[in-house]
């Protein structure tokens, strides 16, 4: 009985098939292309403001482009200049020296936070939304701050390093210098923020996992070790790809700290790449070299982001 | 109905609903418009830092009362010329008037297409209102179009702080101090007595670079350009002889070695770090805000070491873009003219390019309270008629701010020798010229 009456409606359903009313027919569609219809707006919004810049800045990139005046193609003429120019190179090796002197301290120090918060403490969630803070401040505040306390003459720094019977650092002359500077501001910023990600990522963790550890005899450090870190990988891998990004287009900071000129210093000793693009493009007047550095920016990044992922798969394998 | 056909109505309608917030937009844009059919204009002004046109646009519009005039202003000069730019060549956004800074002036009169020729519109009849040398620079070429009606000049000099100069025994009153060095080699001689007196401040002047801009200035002629704008900037015997001096500053220890512009700099002003600056008539205003209320009365103004110069000034142009040149041509004249650059002085400080404004004595009369009751009228108004106007060239702002200076602030740093700074900064003059 119950099997013929299944028959019977599949095949009335069959017959229907053949002149489907139309409300079922939009009902159909509704449930196959409305998904499409929500995310549209990213798409078209990425085209317009994503996609099309990009594709237009390599277009300009082969030009030798001034802003009010003459384009002329010069086809990959920029991209072999770029690569011949020593101030580039000088912006690339700021780049990546600030890059590494504010990333690797950071994340070790997000993990160790991370760690402490993921305890049972008082007040843990005040603590919690304390890292973020930083994180909130609008950068160029930050920039002004810090640009105070690293000032030669009248920061709080070289107060503090003169009492101590130290010489006073010109904290923007030497590379060094103006890299650590940098690099703090930077740390300052953006450790509570991977903070977060990295609690969140251990809150995650299955908790038999510590007990069954700590039965076994395993110290608090062994298991932050051989438990804690191996099941962070994806989000370590996440928190590295997103300071890569970030560590590279270093902008702000640097700007701010140099008194808001592009050069990064007497001599260029903390012009970063981004810097560079600026002062080229916008100072110089130079949008096809512009353009060029920044096409060439975009894939450093991917082959940093892409070489990073290989180190950190394979460190915690 | 196929399933890329879905898509693309798909697609048609997200792209229509965009279509739509731009349409939203452009009807705001079309206001002037319909301003316009009722006579009213509404004129915006761009200028950067404090042109001092507040109380002169309150004036205009009392006695214009179909015109609203918007005053916007960019901090920095450095911020405001990108900006200006990327306007004219979109070809929308800029003011209809907009103020040009020498600098500026000189690369766009290489693309004077982009801003209205106000002799089309009458601007021949207030020549005589303008320093000679002032009217001729607003024009492209000596044939060309006229771009820009002048608005201030840079004359210069110097300032310093009595109380300092007491410390070390040295005169304070302003003409006894003028008397102390009519050249560099005795403003030196002056500032090494001044650091002998070991009075706490860092140094005598603040850095070697607003000296360098003061004697570039007074070198009249050409500086880093010739007339044909080649760049000169090694050969020319004028620039090697400030730079010369600027470093025989640094070697006799008179610069407190502060970057101009810098957190140092502006808490230097608070802090008394150093005893003197260069002056150009635009300064004032930034001594006063940097130094402070608690400061008032410290400061004077004194005659700048070898003469009179020109640092610094603008113009007022209107971008082709606008669409009201006629009013916008009215409202620059307005407020370039005698009265306007007298009611700006008063205002913000930058001193007039009018002859008449010069010899007004509302003007002549004017003193500076925050400057000790100094005679700024008198002051600058007696150098600005003689001033020597320089041959700037297209790039000079550029060679000058990111060759030559960050060249000598690496050797006040320590970093370069002065040998060596040279030769980096015609490296990067170089760069900047291409």
């Amino acid at each position: 009985m119950t099997s013929s009456s299944v028959i019977r409606s599949s095949a009335a359903a069959r017959a229907a098939g053949d002149r489907v009313p139309w409300r079922s027919r939009l009902t159909r569609a509704d449930v196959k292309f409305a998904p499409y219809f929500f995310i549209a707006p990213f798409f078209v919004l990425f085209a317009i403001f994503g996609a099309f810049p990009l594709v237009y800045t390599g277009w300009v990139s082969l030009h030798d482009w001034h802003l009010i005046g003459e384009h002329t193609f010069v086809g990959f003429a920029n991209y072999t200049a770029l690569f011949a120019d020593p101030d580039f190179w000088n912006a690339l090796k700021n780049t990546v020296g600030i890059f590494l002197l504010a990333t690797v301290p950071q994340l070790l120090m997000a993990l160790a936070v991370a760690n402490l918060l993921n305890r049972k403490i008082r007040a843990r969630t005040f603590f919690r939304m304390g890292v973020l803070i930083p994180n909130v401040t609008s950068v160029a505040a930050v920039g002004i701050v810090f640009g105070q306390l690293f000032a030669r003459d009248v920061g709080l720094v070289n107060y503090l390093i003169t009492t101590f019977g130290l010489d006073a650092v010109d904290w923007q002359a030497n590379t060094w210098s103006s890299w650590i500077a940098i690099a703090v501001m930077v740390d300052w910023r953006w450790t509570g923020y991977n903070t977060l990600i990295l609690l969140g990522a251990m809150q995650a963790i299955p908790k038999d996992l510590y007990e069954s550890a700590s039965l076994d005899g395993a110290a608090p450090w062994q298991q932050f070790w051989r438990i804690t870190v191996p099941l962070l990988r994806p989000t370590l891998v996440f928190t590295v790809i997103i300071s890569t990004i970030g560590g590279l287009q270093l902008f702000t900071e640097p700007v701010i700290f140099g008194n808001g000129k592009m050069l990064g210093g007497t001599l260029g000793q903390f012009q970063t790449v981004t810097m560079y693009m600026y002062e080229t493009a916008f100072q110089r007047f130079q949008y096809g070299y512009g353009a060029a550095i920044a096409w060439s920016l975009f894939g450093l990044i991917v082959v940093f982001s892409l070489v990073n992922l290989l180190l950190i798969r394979r460190a915690a394998r | 109905m196929s399933q890329t056909k879905r898509f693309l109505v798909v697609t048609v309608a997200a792209v229509t609903a965009m279509g739509m917030v731009g349409a939203c937009s452009k009807n705001t844009d079309a206001k002037p418009v319909a301003d316009g059919q009722t006579g009213q204009v509404n004129l915006v002004v761009d200028t950067f830092g404090d042109f001092g046109y507040k109380a002169l646009v309150e004036q205009y519009q009392q006695s214009h009362p179909n015109v609203k005039v918007e005053l916007r202003s960019v901090q920095k000069l450095d911020d405001y010329k990108p900006k200006l730019t990327q306007y004219l060549a979109a070809g929308t956004g800029a003011g209809d008037v907009v103020a040009l800074e020498e600098g500026i002036l000189n690369e766009f009169k290489t693309q004077p297409q982009n801003f209205v020729n106000l002799l089309d519109h009458g601007a021949a009849d207030q020549q005589g209102n303008f320093l000679p040398w002032k009217w001729e620079l607003g024009k492209a070429g000596a044939d060309g179009p006229l771009i820009g009606l002048g608005t201030d000049v840079g004359g210069l000099a110097v300032c310093y702080r009595k109380d300092l100069f007491a410390k070390a025994k040295l005169p304070t009153d302003r003409d006894a101090v003028s008397k102390l060095w009519p050249t560099w080699d005795e403003f030196i001689v002056t500032g090494k007595k001044f650091t002998a007196a070991n009075t706490g401040a860092k140094g005598f002047v603040d850095s070697v670079t607003t000296s360098f801009s003061a004697m570039l200035s007074q070198a009249g002629e050409t500086n880093f350009y010739d007339r044909d704008n080649k760049l000169i900037a090694e050969s020319n015997p004028a620039v090697r002889q400030a730079w010369d001096t600027s470093m025989k500053m640094v070697s006799e220890g008179v610069s407190a070695k502060i970057a101009t512009w810098s957190k140092d700099w502006e808490a230097g002003f608070k802090n008394g770090s150093f005893a003197t600056t260069m002056c150009p008539s635009w300064m004032l205003g930034i001594i006063k805000t940097n130094s402070g209320a608690a400061n008032a009365g410290k400061w004077d103004v004194a005659a700048v070491p070898g003469g009179g110069g020109n640092w610094g000034g603008s113009w007022l142009a209107v971008p082709t873009q606008s669409k009201h040149p006629k009013e916008a041509y009215e409202l620059a004249k307005f407020l370039t003219g005698p009265d306007g650059q007298v009611g700006a002085f008063k205002e913000a400080g930058p001193l007039p390019s009018s002859p008449k404004a010069l010899d007004d004595p509302a003007f002549l009369a004017l003193t500076n309270d925050y400057f000790s009751q100094a005679p700024v009228g008198q002051i600058f108004g007696a150098g600005a008629k003689t001033l020597k106007p320089v041959v700037l060239g297209p790039k000079h702002q550029a060679i000058k701010e990111r060759a030559f200076e960050p060249a000598m602030q690496a050797v006040e740093q320590g970093k370069l020798t002065s040998d060596k700074a040279w030769q980096q900064a015609l490296k990067s003059a170089a760069k900047e010229a291409k």
